[in-house]
């Protein structure tokens, strides 16, 4: 127990406050734990931070003879390439609005779905549901691009109520041929695999809330959609703040598996679908100036990198206790 | 003091149940459709397409594919992956969330930052994929499906999560007693966190499982493709027919048969559909508990 005495302190105001130890004696008093978490560090490092350094090539006509170092260095030329085409206004305007559509729908659903779970008052029923309406996000996006399959071919599902509704055997939508029915697709597809399972979290935190808050609502005589505008929704602020922080800081990453294991190579679908991470993949593939495709790698990881950090700061001003860190 | 619902209450309950109802039936459908369809003679679907129920029950697509060496290879890549992958996930992910959470470990803040950054930057795909092919030299090989996937940072602090909740009184005896940390974490943690291994460990092998697009980005045999790769070559197939189809041109290429194509998408998600009654409990507490604080 003396070693422990060591480490503290007990400062002017009577408080004991920890002794920094230097990284040495730390590192021989805890030899076993550093032990226990250098594969993770290392793994870290190779997979994570190399890659980081990698980024450096953004700035360099990269050459693959010549390699990343050895290759002519160019400074902004990358980024001043990407942002002369004219691919990079669709893909970052398809990015932000497909995201933002994306995270308005499926918290939207995700609530609702809580929200109702949490009024159901049959248990088996309730049990059942929410493993049910859970499952499909378990489901990888080609599994789901197989089904959709199903759905959105000429004779496909969607197709066949056209017809049935209008009478017109030759009606229908021509989904491999139309970009504009693809955001709405995708929207559905993404409440479908992700709605249910979003609703855990809010359905944790209405389970939490005191019930005796409901309870003297009901005496005075508050009826069931009241509770839920006045009680339930103001409670859940703080987890929606938080949530929504989340997927707003990833709003410059587009869902390579989702829109790619659905979309794929069909160029006339790009209009509409065709997102930062699908075009990056593209030019990957032919090989077509690396150097360029780094650059805008590196923008998306700043965006992104700022975008969290951004918003962390924000939720710290409206709610302190919704923010990340 | 139990109060008497209102005729709006009651109609408030309708409507609940009705929508949870719907969605469920939503989400159910398509499973329904494809291991029926699975079952049905290829003649069935061709008169009356998909169906909810095997008009004409077949097991012709089962047997087609377990006597296609190639499917069978793809299973056990797929095994193989998820199995491997998890088991090393699981001990390096574990042994560093232990580390992480004893709280005499000064330089465990520095450390979990460094975790924590990977989830905010990073290198992008395009140096990502030349240090994995020009310098580590992992093109057409399974470990790459393996290796780079080995950590994922918010399992590790899910983990972190788990074992600080642990009472620390436990580990302080034993090392009083003279154990070390290695016989802490195996003797000690391990055993009383079963359910946050169990969470974890189904996060990990679900990501392994569902895992394609490094297949796509590094294989090249072709029997070393996974099983969802597969299925991802599958519907590309079917829209390539398609496509052509409305453009007026001939299929050089035939997709496999409906009834093989949902059998194949049978056997890749049936073990999750399997074990989901099981295990879904775990995937509930994992999220609950893990409201990952950096």
């Amino acid at each position: 127990m003396a070693n422990k005495k060591n480490r503290v302190k007990v400062n002017a105001e009577g408080r004991v406050e920890e002794i920094k130890p230097s990284l040495i004696a730390d590192a021989k008093r805890n030899k076993w734990l550093i032990l226990l978490c250098l594969p993770v560090i290392i793994l870290l490092i190779i997979f994570a931070y190399i890659p980081m350094g990698g980024l450096y090539m953004a700035f360099v006509n990269y050459k693959s003879t010549t390699g990343i170092f050895g290759s002519e260095f160019v400074g902004f030329e990358n980024f001043r390439a990407f942002f002369s085409t004219d691919a990079w206004i669709r893909i970052t305007a398809n990015t932000l609005y497909l995201n933002a559509l994306f995270i308005l729908f499926t918290t939207f659903f995700s609530i609702v779905i809580a929200i109702m779970l949490s009024e159901v008052k049959n248990k088996m029923f309730k049990k059942i549901t929410q493993s049910v309406v859970i499952l499909p996000h378990f489901m990888s996006w080609t599994i789901v691009a197989l089904f959709s399959v199903a759905i959105i071919a000429s004779d496909g599902a969607i197709n066949q109520i056209i017809r049935t509704i209008t009478g017109n055997p030759e009606a229908g939508i021509d989904f491999y041929n139309n970009p504009m029915a693809w955001p709405p697709l995708l929207v559905c597809l993404r409440i479908w695999q992700g709605a249910g399972y979003g609703s855990i979290v809010y359905l944790a935190t209405i389970t939490g809330i005191d019930q005796e808050i409901y309870e003297a609502a009901r005496i005075d005589g508050a009826n069931r959609w009241q509770q839920i505008f006045r009680i339930t929704l103001p409670l859940l602020k703080n987890t929606i703040i938080m949530l929504t922080i989340m997927s707003v800081g990833k709003i410059f990453y587009g869902d390579f598996g989702m829109i790619y294991a659905l979309v794929g190579n069909q160029s006339q679908l790009y209009s509409t679908t065709d997102v930062i991470d699908t075009y990056v993949y593209r030019l990957l593939m032919t090989a077509d100036n690396l150097g360029t495709t780094a650059a805008i790698g590196l923008i998306q990881s700043c965006l992104g990198f700022l975008f969290v950090i951004g918003c962390n700061k924000l939720a710290k001003v409206f709610s302190p206790e919704s923010a990340l860190f | 003091m139990k109060m008497k619902q209102t005729a709006s209450d009651k109609s408030v309950s309708i409507v609940f149940y009705g929508f949870i109802t719907l969605f469920s039936i939503i989400c159910l459908v398509p499973f329904i459709l494809v291991v029926a369809s699975s079952f049905t003679s290829e003649d069935a679907i061709l008169r009356y397409g998909y169906n909810m129920w095997p008009r004409e029950f077949s097991l012709e697509a089962y047997k087609l594919m377990f006597s296609t060496p190639k499917m069978l290879y793809a299973y056990g890549v797929t095994i193989f992956v998820t199995v491997v992958g998890t088991a090393l996930s699981m001990l390096v992910s574990s042994a560093c969330a232990y580390s992480l959470s004893v709280k005499s470990f000064y330089y465990r803040n520095i450390i979990t930052f460094f975790i924590y950054f990977t989830m905010l930057f990073s290198g992008g795909l395009v140096p990502t994929y030349l240090w994995i092919v020009k310098y580590l030299k992992l093109t057409d090989s399974l470990w790459v499906l393996i290796l780079p996937s080995l950590v994922n940072p918010w399992n590790v602090l899910l983990l972190r999560n788990f074992f600080a909740g642990i009472p620390e009184s436990l580990a302080e005896s034993a090392k009083i007693d003279g154990a070390n940390d290695l016989v802490i974490l195996f003797k000690i943690i391990l055993p009383i966190s079963l359910p946050g291994l169990a969470t974890v460990g189904l996060f990990y092998a679900l990501a392994y499982w569902n895992e394609w697009y490094k297949a796509m980005l590094y294989l090249r045999t072709e029997w070393k493709y996974p099983l969802q790769y597969i299925i991802m070559q599958i519907t590309r197939n079917i829209r390539f027919a398609e496509e052509l189809a409305s453009m007026g041109g001939t299929v050089t290429e035939n997709p496999p048969a409906y009834s093989s194509q949902m059998a194949t998408a049978v056997i890749t998600i049936g073990p999750i559909i399997f074990l989901y009654p099981f295990l879904q409990k775990y995937f509930v507490t994992g999220l609950t508990v893990g409201s990952v604080k950096g």
